[in-house]
């Protein structure tokens, strides 16, 4: 087994039966809920608007080197510095290298997956520089050293209670458990740093090619603060994010704001062409964007799978997995969690790590159901099983391919069939007397739970004398 | 030519649906997976009762036990086309395959074809799906029938298993059933269309997450009062029932053909 995968078992198991973290991640599932569904029904269409959606996806995916070089000669036309990364390591040294021209000391950064993906805080908290997400939910696992939890509620496995309390315990300042208390703690912190910082860094959650220009979405104006302030601003930018049209974004940005967070749009959408023009008033003298592939040109090579490449990061399919309601986001050991990340991680970061992730699922597709860019999500969970069962380590382990061997003329052949219930029978009773212990050989189901008895006539049997 | 076209239709159809809105009599093709013939017997009797009272003839074909979705979901298709080629061999002369789970019918009906693709029985896996059946969107959809005269005076809750729900598209067919049900109370639990955690070879590993679903799911099912949790599934009601069993919960379940034969 895997490292990744000893961790997920483990983590799994210590979680899964954890009433309190279930409890409240119920509580914040049901709220979205309600008002997802809500502003789902003010789409005149919402099914023709996930067709829509999945359509543009797909085309800009298809297309990927033409809008690439479509955006990249937009944007620079305007004084911008586009670069390309191949790998997290060539992203890391990319902005690292920035950061060092620039001569900077403070980094103030908005929400961006791609910079977890590069574990790019570390990299730049190594190298000497000071760090500070303005997101409040990053701001918050920031603060207890941890990971997001999830791709869009990055602190949401915490109560109040705990913030307050980490809020007293390092920053000294936690007047209450109120929600608008804390936050005002977060912004009193955070301004100073705004106004420190030397440059910031931005994710994006659209790239428009027609245009060149990037769309941030965010609620807490934080982005735009992390964008406007500072004098250099770098853009980390997964390079499936592209959309050929400006007018694309008439349908993503609702859509993404509604199975997001349940909201018509959020707060603040934002598009940023450049660096600060002539006669402009404010934004950065500096303007990189990084493109990042990093692997997602691999799966764009698997013609099964490059659907995926067309995620919006709503964390729609998390929110409704039930295996990610109860084993929670740091489980996945993984920056992107859930289905999605079941799906893409083995793509990112090698199938033979995290294949593991692919099996974790009951396949009860409640993601593809949900996903408004129509990424067939469950069923790319198969063929990841199929193709790790091909892999040189994926051979069936001894046990199994007894098993396999074995079922297969069982099953096709009535008398071994009629044999083997007879067997069954008896050997289910003899089961019966260490039921549930250590010894009981299906312990994995009889721990938790009773297996019915085989019934003194099966269908077959009786069939046999009823359909004469 | 549209009349043309749609006579061809009337006549031509595979499945004869234009037949059995007739009411003429068919010959059902009845498949019972491996779990239900072993511990579940009393599901597919009474689907026989159910066929049989209707007027219908049916058969048991000699298919293999299993329908390979173990192996098909394990990973290993080789070995989950080792089932399916007897399982196409011996459905391939049936007029309609009716099976007594949503999720072996989703095998068949929508995995199959996926498995064969770009084997020499493609066409047979594709002929063969398109006349499978689960057990209530037969009865419903292929049949017409939504009143079998039943009675069961309980209040119930249902239970979508999510392969009959979201590959087979089968929410409408066991209500509408349970509609005309006499003396049944239909209450709709919160948590309808959550997985029950069974998931076929997750649950063994990965007992702990499976677990967690399956008390979601109790917990659900409990907020109703209702005195059955009736599903379409065997394998969802054998996981919901053996954690209800196991934690002392008075959850009782059924399955939808054996309330449907009352």
């Amino acid at each position: 087994m895997s490292a990744p995968a000893t961790h997920f078992n483990e983590d799994a198991r210590r979680v899964a039966p954890d009433t309190r973290h279930r409890g409240i991640i119920q509580t914040a599932m049901g709220k979205y809920e309600v008002v997802r569904d809500q502003r789902k029904l003010w789409f005149q269409d919402w099914q023709g608007a996930r067709n829509l959606a999945a359509r543009t996806k797909f085309e800009s995916v298809n297309h990927l080197d033409k809008h690439l070089a479509e955006f990249t000669r937009n944007i620079e036309a305007r004084g911008t510095k586009v670069h390309w990364a191949s790998n997290a390591e060539q992203a890391r040294n990319i902005i690292l290298g920035i950061l060092s021209d620039k001569q900077a000391k403070v980094i103030v950064k908005s929400k961006a997956m791609t910079s977890e993906e590069i574990h790019l805080n570390d990299a730049m908290e190594h190298a000497g520089y000071e760090v500070v997400e303005s997101d409040l939910g990053e701001y918050i696992v920031q603060l207890r050293k941890e990971p997001p939890y999830h791709l869009v509620f990055p602190a949401m496995h915490l109560t109040r209670g705990e913030i307050k309390d980490l809020f007293q315990e390092k920053l000294n300042d936690a007047p209450s458990d109120d929600p608008e208390a804390l936050t005002m703690v977060a912004r009193r912190a955070l301004r100073k740093k705004y106004l420190q910082a030397d440059v910031g860094i931005t994710g994006a959650n659209f790239a428009i090619a027609e245009t060149g220009m990037i769309s941030i979405t965010e609620n807490e104006g934080n982005a735009r603060l992390t964008a406007a302030v500072p004098k250099t601003m770098i853009t980390l930018v997964g390079i499936e994010k592209i959309l050929p049209r400006l007018e694309d974004l008439a349908l993503f940005l609702p859509m993404l704001a509604v199975m997001g967070t349940g909201q018509a749009l959020t707060c603040y959408n934002t598009m940023y062409g450049g660096p600060r023009q002539l006669g402009e008033a404010d934004g950065p003298e500096e303007y990189h964007v990084v493109l990042l592939d990093n692997h997602r040109t691999t799966l764009l090579a698997d013609a099964e799978q490059r659907d995926a490449l067309g995620c919006i990061r709503c964390g729609a399919c998390l929110n409704v997995c039930p295996i990610f309601r109860n084993v929670g986001g740091h489980t996945y050991g993984t920056v992107y969690g859930g289905p999605i990340g079941s799906v893409i991680t083995p793509h990112l970061r090698g199938l033979q790590q995290w294949k593991h992730l692919s099996y974790a699922s009951s396949l009860c597709g409640a993601c593809t159901e949900t996903c408004p860019v129509k990424i067939d999500l469950h069923h790319h969970l198969l063929q990841n099983r199929r193709n790790a069962s091909a892999l040189p380590t994926g051979k069936p382990s001894f046990f199994q391919k007894l098993a396999f061997k074995f079922f297969a003329p069982i099953a096709n052949k009535p008398a071994l069939w009629s044999l083997t219930t007879k067997l069954s029978r008896i050997g289910m009773k003899l089961r019966g007397l260490v039921n549930g212990s250590v010894v009981d050989p299906v312990q994995a189901w009889t721990k938790t739970r009773d297996l019915p008895p085989i019934a003194k006539q099966s269908f077959r049997e009786w069939w046999k004398e009823h359909g004469k | 030519m549209f009349i043309h076209a749609c006579l061809g239709e009337f006549f031509l159809s595979p499945n004869r649906c234009a037949f059995s809105k007739l009411s003429l009599v068919m010959t059902v093709s009845l498949f019972i997976p491996c779990f239900v013939d072993l511990m579940y017997p009393h599901v597919g009797i009474s689907m026989v009762r159910i066929f049989e009272r209707l007027g219908h003839k049916v058969v048991v074909p000699k298919t293999p036990a299993c329908c390979g979705q173990p192996a098909f979901n394990t990973g290993y298709w080789d070995e989950s086309r080792a089932i399916g080629v007897p399982m196409l061999e011996a459905l391939k002369d049936s007029d309609a395959v009716v099976i007594a789970s949503g999720s072996c019918g989703a095998m068949m009906s929508v995995f199959y074809p996926q498995l064969f693709a770009g084997t020499p029985h493609e066409a047979a896996a594709k002929s063969v799906a398109a006349k499978c059946h689960e057990f209530s969107s037969f009865l419903v959809n292929k049949l017409g029938v939504t009143d079998l005269g039943a009675k069961f005076p309980h209040k119930v809750t249902f239970h979508d298993g999510c392969h009959g729900l979201r590959e087979l598209n089968n929410k409408r067919p066991p209500r509408e059933l349970l509609a005309n049900v006499k003396g049944l109370e239909l209450v709709e639990m919160g948590a309808a269309e959550t997985c029950c955690g069974f998931g076929g070879t997750f649950s063994a590993k990965f007992p702990a997450i499976s677990t967690a679903m399956g008390d979601v799911k109790c917990a659900s099912a409990l907020e109703t009062k209702a005195d059955y949790i009736i599903s379409c599934d065997s394998s969802c009601l054998m996981q919901i029932q053996g954690l209800a069993d196991k934690q002392k919960k008075e959850i009782k379940t059924i399955h939808l053909a054996e309330v449907l034969a009352q």
